[in-house]
């Protein structure tokens, strides 16, 4: 055969070897497929450990590990919560992160804008949905730039209590 | 050789030859077991007891350095409001990071906020929403370079360093679950919390939620209370007709939830 036919042949098959060669000098040799297969999990191995070492910030300090964790120096303030009421909020909703708390940060930053209350406590017409359990206000109505915790007790939230 | 020997030995290396070579492989339980880890991760999802706080979007945002001023997460809560003239809006300002302290729906920069009369409101709820962890991951199969991928404890994530940021996962996605990440420039996604559960703690939005409407669990450890409501109660997946079989289950979708 003519030397038209093989030229073209050999430029193929060299850009192939060129490839395959810079494949396996580039791609590390911890990649692989685990039990998804091929098709799912081609990856490099070594990268779940880059995800395993994200820092974490927040402490669980759901209903009871409040009371394990949080309730070691406050006790007062996890025993004064209404548990039917705002005793479903973690610490950390409205106290921010507080994975190495005391030690750093020492204080937490408390978030005690109007914000944080409407998120639940806005009247929303929804009969249907949770909200119709929980007591809502028309922010611009209800007393205007005063912060909540001025007159109402995160903690105890009870109107009777105030 | 007779007849009767060439038909008898015939038979022999017929059969002999049928045994596939795997039969007769010494099978090692501890090698089947690693092919089957103890643990699948799976998220369950009550609609009925979420308000649209918010709070688990906040808690993944701080938890996983996500900008609060992008407009992208990788958790969001979407309202459904059905009028009484049979009409639906569905919403989700800032993901609800903020919660909804609205009643006024977002219907987008171009058509801005609708009002809707109390009175025509017919029923409304909340969604929350997050990655499925899909079985069978559209994203990770449309990776060119292999950057995102299943674990063998069934989360889906991002290599970050190994990520072109090409969006053909973005695009791929039925549930609208990722996005482009404005600090690492780099495809970004629920990541189930990896760096917590993997250390035995809830993910951060779980343990935010103050109503419980959102649950994890090892879904092949049949004795999880979670995995038993996931298991007797019933419980409905998204888009079910893509065919990823998604790993978050819902209590009380609607169909107009997908």
């Amino acid at each position: 055969m003519k030397s038209h036919v093989w030229r073209p042949l050999f430029v193929v098959l060299g850009l192939v070897a060129g490839i395959l060669l810079f494949r396996a000098y580039y791609v590390p040799g911890t990649f692989g497929s685990g039990e998804y297969g091929f098709m799912y999990s081609y990856h490099n191995k070594e990268n779940l450990e880059y995800w395993k070492n994200q820092p974490v910030r927040y402490r669980d300090t759901g209903k009871q590990k409040m009371h394990e964790y949080c309730g070691e120096c406050h006790a007062e303030e996890v025993e004064v919560r209404t548990e039917d009421m705002h005793g479903i909020i973690a610490c950390e909703n409205c106290h921010g992160p507080a994975l190495k708390h005391p030690d750093e940060p020492h204080m937490l930053f408390v978030d005690r804008g109007r914000d944080v209350c409407l998120r639940c406590h806005t009247q929303l017409p929804y009969t249907t949905s949770e909200r119709k359990r929980i007591p809502g206000i028309d922010s611009n109505e209800h007393n205007p730039g005063l912060a909540c915790v001025d007159c109402h007790n995160p903690h105890n939230p009870r109107l009777e209590d105030m | 050789m007779k007849r009767r020997d060439f038909m008898k030995s015939t038979i022999i290396a017929i059969a002999g030859a049928s045994v596939p070579l795997s039969a007769l492989e010494f099978i090692d339980p501890k090698e089947v077991l690693a092919a089957n880890p103890e643990i699948h991760w799976a998220f369950l999802i009550n609609t009925y007891t979420c308000v649209g706080c918010g709070f688990c979007v906040k808690a993944c945002k701080t938890e996983n350095d996500v900008p609060f001023e992008a407009n992208v997460s990788r958790t969001w809560v979407e309202r459904y409001v059905y009028t009484k003239d049979d009409r639906r809006y569905i919403d989700s300002p800032q993901a609800a990071l903020y919660g909804f302290t609205e009643s006024k729906i977002d219907l987008g920069a171009r058509l801005g906020f609708k009002e809707i009369d109390p009175d025509n409101v017919g029923k409304a709820f909340f969604v929350p929403k997050l990655c499925n962890h899909c079985a069978a991951p559209s994203c990770t199969q449309v990776c060119p370079v292999g950057a995102t991928y299943k674990t063998d404890d069934g989360v889906v994530l991002v290599d970050r360093s190994w990520c072109i940021g090409c969006g053909y996962c973005i695009m791929a996605c039925p549930f609208g679950a990722r996005y482009f990440h404005p600090v690492h420039h780099v495809a970004d996604k629920c990541t189930f919390c990896y760096h917590r559960i993997t250390k035995g703690l809830e993910t951060a939005c779980v343990n935010a939620c103050p109503f419980g409407a959102r649950k994890m669990c090892n879904i092949r450890d049949i004795n999880d209370p979670i995995t038993k409501i996931i298991l007797n109660d019933r419980v409905g997946v998204l888009k079910d007709e893509f065919g990823t079989k998604p790993q978050a289950f819902y209590i009380g979708l609607a169909s107009e939830v997908r």
